[in-house]
């Protein structure tokens, strides 16, 4: 079977690559892309470590195919910080111990960009249903609140 | 899986016609997050997959002249929330198709993924039917339009001849005073299949008669059920009507035994939901 060509933007940086139609976007910036911070956690869009922004709208990329990447712009955990500056939800996370082992951390922390850009202050209530679908089995998730609340005024500059 | 073929047509004509002339096992694919997992699991092994999200007009939402809406068959579950117009009209359908899985799946799960996976637990299902939605669908001899309600067949199974698929959703215009609500429940309060799920669309009369309803359960059966709605016609949905709907709602259960509910567990649930989403369908439309 021959491989599909795909031209999309990734991080902000064109990109192509080859895809069997089968492979979805996760396998290929995993194993094709060297974009190895989107964690495979389920495969079955249960646990958000795979979370990405399609077009800035927060998706698993274990549940789409790469084939559809196409024309569409994707960002991943690697386009989060600005160059070696840490974004601001990266600094909330390291400073409120929102991490254990960190497996879950790249996908909480793509939701988290998706939520505050969408709403700036958002409540704990809020936060808590936004991240219903980033599973932790470390932290307990408090933490991880705690830290989305800090990020959240801090971008808002408060 | 290696003989696996991805299609992304441009127009419904060129997808019905790749559709018609497939030989093998062959899946339209709105938001994949259903078939993406049984690809995976091996549930389902098509040889062709046709995206339909290329073709325009398949995602987004239009209000017509008349007040109803046309929603384009992969509209994802987020835009649905963002409707402020269709929200406002229609909020059951809204809160149940919102209601399907977490963030990252509402980024793409459609109404016609849900309706075509057919699984009797499916949320949006019994607010469509509740709500009198149609489906316009295009197959080889054209298009036709069909209930909601006469889609799925079986767990799994869609009436859908080959060659179709769906292309729209389509609701009336809110006449009057006419409110929608659906319910659910879950064992968690997020991210699980509902054990009983219940739409109802009431319509009210000057004084707060009801003098039009539909009444629709989800995984208390095979397919979604709808409960004869003559228990609460005529009423103002006082104690005795909610009573007969408890009893009308429990009477057309027939649900499987599993961990996550019991046969008795699930019937007794579908009459309380039953009552309760009744009951916000009525504050909706305007009666207390
Ligand atoms: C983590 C997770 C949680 C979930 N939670 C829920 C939940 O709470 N409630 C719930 O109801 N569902 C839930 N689902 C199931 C799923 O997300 C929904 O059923 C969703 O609406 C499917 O839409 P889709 O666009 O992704 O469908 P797809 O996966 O694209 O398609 C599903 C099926 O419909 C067929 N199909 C798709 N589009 C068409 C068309 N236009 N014409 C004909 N056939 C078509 C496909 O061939 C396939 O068989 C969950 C799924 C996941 C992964
Ligand atoms: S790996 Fe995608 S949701 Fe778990
Ligand atoms: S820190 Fe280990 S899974 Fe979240």
């Amino acid at each position: 079977m021959s491989k599909i060509h795909v031209t999309t933007s990734i991080n902000g940086e064109p990109a192509e690559f080859l895809a069997e139609a089968h492979e979805s976007l996760l396998d290929v910036l995993r194993n094709n892309l060297n974009l190895t911070g989107s964690k495979e956690g389920c495969g079955s869009g249960d646990c958000g470590a795979c979370s990405v922004l399609l077009d800035g709208r927060l998706v698993c990329s274990c549940l789409m195919l790469a084939a559809e990447a196409g024309g569409h712009e994707i960002t991943t955990i690697e386009g989060i910080a600005d160059g070696d500056k840490l974004h601001p939800i990266q600094t909330a996370f390291l400073e409120n111990a929102a991490l254990q082992c960190g497996f879950c951390t790249p996908g909480f922390i793509v939701a988290t960009k998706a939520l505050l850009d969408k709403n700036p202050d958002p409540s704990e209530t809020e936060i808590r249903y936004w991240l219903a679908g980033n599973l932790c089995r470390c932290t307990g998730y408090d933490k991880i609140v705690r830290a989305v609340v800090d990020a959240a005024a801090e971008m808002r500059g408060s | 899986m290696p003989s696996l073929t991805y299609v992304a047509p441009t127009t419904v004509s060129d997808a019905v016609k790749i559709l018609a002339a497939a030989s093998g096992p062959t899946r339209v694919m709105s938001g994949g997050t259903d078939l993406l997992v049984q690809l995976r699991s091996g549930r389902t092994k098509p040889d062709l997959i046709v995206d339909t999200k290329k073709i325009p007009g398949i995602i987004g939402i239009t209000q017509n002249a008349d007040g109803g809406f046309t929603i384009g068959a992969a509209t994802s579950g987020a835009l649905l929330g963002e409707h402020a117009a269709l929200k406002a009209a229609y909020p059951g359908i809204v809160e149940a198709a919102q209601l399907i899985g977490s963030t990252q799946v509402q980024g793409r799960a459609s109404l016609a993924g849900n309706l075509c996976n057919a699984s009797p637990a499916a949320d949006s299902v019994p607010a469509m039917i509740a709500a009198g939605t149609t489906v316009t669908i295009a197959g080889p001899a054209g298009t036709r339009t069909a209930a909601v309600e006469t889609i799925v067949v079986a767990p799994g199974r869609t009436s859908l001849a080959k060659g179709e698929m769906v292309t729209a959703f389509h609701l009336p215009p809110v006449k009057g005073k006419t409110g929608d609500a659906y319910l659910r429940f879950i064992p968690r309060t997020e991210m699980d299949i509902a054990v009983v799920g219940c739409g109802v669309s009431v319509t009210l009369d000057a004084a707060g008669t009801i003098t039009a309803a539909k009444i629709s359960m989800g995984a208390v059966a095979p397919t979604q059920v709808q409960v004869d709605p003559s228990c609460i016609i005529g009423s103002k949905l006082d104690d005795a009507a909610l009573a007969r709907l408890d009893a009308a709602a429990q009477a057309v259960c027939n649900p499987i035994d599993d961990k996550r509910g019991t046969i008795e567990f699930r019937t007794k649930v579908a009459g309380v939901l039953a009552r309760r989403t009744a009951a916000i369908a009525v504050a909706r439309a305007g009666g207390r």
